[in-house]
């Protein structure tokens, strides 16, 4: 699979990531490389293999319904950059 | 003329009435002040694990056993990516590829009585997102993460449905059975139910779907149905305008009544599955399914099924008091307090409904306890008050004049007369100040006094006040005006 300047630039749209077009080159170097190694992977025949969720052997542990949390909303929001009447504020959101 | 087939699917998210969020131990509870149930792993803040509620995961189990549905033994929690202020993280915790619970059905009962079985594609937990307030706030958005983590079953169907109609029984079935099993509120004004609805239409006879629009958050019985008939009606005269149906997201504005197509960027729903690297695979035994299973309540249908069967009810009457849990409830507390299904049947379904009805009140708010009617219905069945006198009562009850109607009963004298002395008494005096009436009975044809009985039955009830047998009046009257 070849991937394009377009292809990393949407990459980087879609994680939020701001990249400058000569580092966007770079990257069509560096992800063609790591998608090559992934081709190779692909030619593996996988049909009898259960995909791994986790690499972990192990299962889910369950919590019971309790409420072991308390408000601690002065703490949290010491750290972000605007509040008003207990709210966090973020840029006006345009739907 | 073309004949337009409509195709429905539905997405409906149900909040599960858990006390604590899915993975987090902050509190639930609606309607706290903002930010104060949102706890460290709610905010996404670094270095938080998420575990998983047992709570939400029973539940879960409880819907996909009351649908009948597979509940696979391995289930998996992954990422849906996407930036949001509401979403702190960057992604939601969902499930995509290995759901909790598999293809199920339900059966839903249509206006005529007739039921249908709609199937369940999946069902799968989720957590909710936070609320944006997009009032003015210094020309900023105001974001309350109260809701963000609060578990979610998101149930979506097949496109099986066919129509509004069948669209709302279907969400009403699912309504009942996520009450029924106490899963969730289904109070859909709070938001505890709100749902996705897939339109499209088609050709009648056509195999192939059309391309269907999504309505989002469409949050009342009375909107989906309007909703799919506004969808309706623009795809039919699009494409016999000789446009085309896009696929795409609207937004259903119930003021305007109709739906509007949202603005997406192309890349909207590139949403980037991934399994949760957080969160282990779940593994539920067949021990624990079966330990869900055996604490399960009746469900709606076997409610449906009871009463018809067992209690000697009509379908149509079983079918609307198993409609709703507390519907269902109240009844069955009727016929426990006077032990006749059909009378409490009655009662439930015409003066109470119909009071309730005039009032918009749910019958969880009814001023007339079940306890209250049940007492009411006892005394019409021993005939200590007539089927009139007991529409009274239950007005003096609903009015909250007394606790019982006894008690009623007592204050207004409506209590019958059996009494034959007393009503033999009265009907005596009737006959000796009606002589006129009396020679006309008795001269006419066998035939017509059966009508003019009436007369005369009509001055002893009068005499009496209401109060006397209206059966016992006629036959000792009969006996009397015939023997003479």
């Amino acid at each position: 699979m070849a991937i394009e300047h377009a292809d990393v630039l949407r990459a980087a749209h879609l994680a939020r990531v701001g990249l400058s077009e000569n580092e966007a080159t770079g990257y069509v170097d560096d992800l063609s490389r790591i998608l090559k190694m992934v081709d190779q992977l692909q030619a593996v025949d996988t049909q009898d293999i259960t995909p791994l969720a986790h690499p972990l052997d192990a299962t889910q542990r369950l919590r019971p319904d309790e409420v072991t949390e308390h408000s601690q909303r002065e703490r949290f929001q010491a750290c972000a950059p605007a509040v008003t009447d207990g709210l966090y504020l973020v840029p006006r959101v345009v739907e | 003329m073309m004949q337009w087939e409509t195709v429905i699917g539905l997405e409906v998210h149900v909040q599960l009435a858990t006390q604590s969020k899915i993975f987090s131990g902050a509190s639930t509870a609606f309607g706290a002040e903002p930010n104060t149930q949102a706890c460290a792993v709610d905010l996404g803040m670094p270095g938080v694990l998420p575990v998983l509620n047992e709570n939400a995961v029973a539940m879960a189990v409880k819907f996909g056993l009351a649908v009948d549905a597979d509940i696979p033994e391995t289930s998996l929690f992954e990422r849906k990516n996407y930036f949001y202020p509401d979403l702190p993280k960057g992604y939601q915790t969902s499930q995509m590829a290995q759901p909790i619970v598999g293809p199920g059905k339900v059966e839903i009962t249509l206006d005529d009585g007739s039921t249908r079985s709609v199937r369940i594609h999946h069902a799968h937990l989720e957590e909710d997102a936070g609320k944006s307030l997009h009032e003015d706030y210094h020309g900023m958005t105001g974001i309350d993460l109260n809701r963000s983590g609060t578990p979610l079953l998101e149930i979506v169907s097949e496109p099986d449905m066919r129509s509004a109609k069948e669209a709302v029984a279907y969400i009403k079935a699912l309504h009942a059975i996520v009450t029924y099993l106490g899963i969730s509120d289904g109070n859909m004004a709070e938001g505890s139910m709100r749902c996705d609805v897939n339109v499209s239409v088609r050709p009648k006879g056509q195999a192939a779907f059309g391309t269907r629009a999504e309505i989002k958050n469409v949050n009342s019985f009375r909107f989906v149905e309007k909703a799919i008939a506004f969808e309706v009606e623009r795809q039919v005269e699009l494409i016999e305008d000789g446009g085309e149906v896009i696929q795409e997201t609207r937004l259903f504005d119930p003021e305007r009544d109709e739906t509007r197509g949202m603005r997406t960027k192309e890349e909207a729903n590139d949403y980037r599955y991934f399994p949760c690297p957080d969160l282990l695979p779940v593994t539920l035994d067949s021990a624990y399914v079966d330990h869900q299973r055996a604490r399960m309540p009746e469900l709606p249908s076997e409610k449906r099924h009871r009463f018809e069967n067992q209690l000697g009810l009509s379908a149509y009457d079983a079918g609307v008091l198993a409609s709703s849990r507390a519907m269902a409830e109240y009844f069955e507390a009727v016929k426990e307090t006077c032990d006749d299904a059909k009378q409490a049947a009655n009662w439930v379904q015409g003066e109470l409904s119909a009071n309730l009805n005039r009032e918009s009140l749910e019958i969880g708010n009814s001023p007339v306890t079940a306890e209250q009617l049940g007492g009411l219905i006892r005394r019409v069945m021993d005939d200590t008050i007539s089927g009139k006198a007991a529409k009274q009562v239950f007005q003096a009850l609903w009015d909250g004049e007394a606790d019982t109607a006894d008690a009623i009963i007592e204050a207004r004298g409506l209590k019958q007369v059996t009494d034959t002395d007393a009503i033999e008494g009265m009907i005596d005096q009737v006959i000796a100040d009606s002589p006129v009436q009396v020679t006309q009975y008795r001269e006419a044809d066998e035939t017509k006094r059966g009508k003019m009985i009436g007369y005369f039955v009509g001055q002893v009830m009068k005499a009496s006040r209401g109060t006397a047998n209206p059966q016992q009046v006629n036959s000792l009257l009969k006996q009397k005006l015939d023997d003479a």
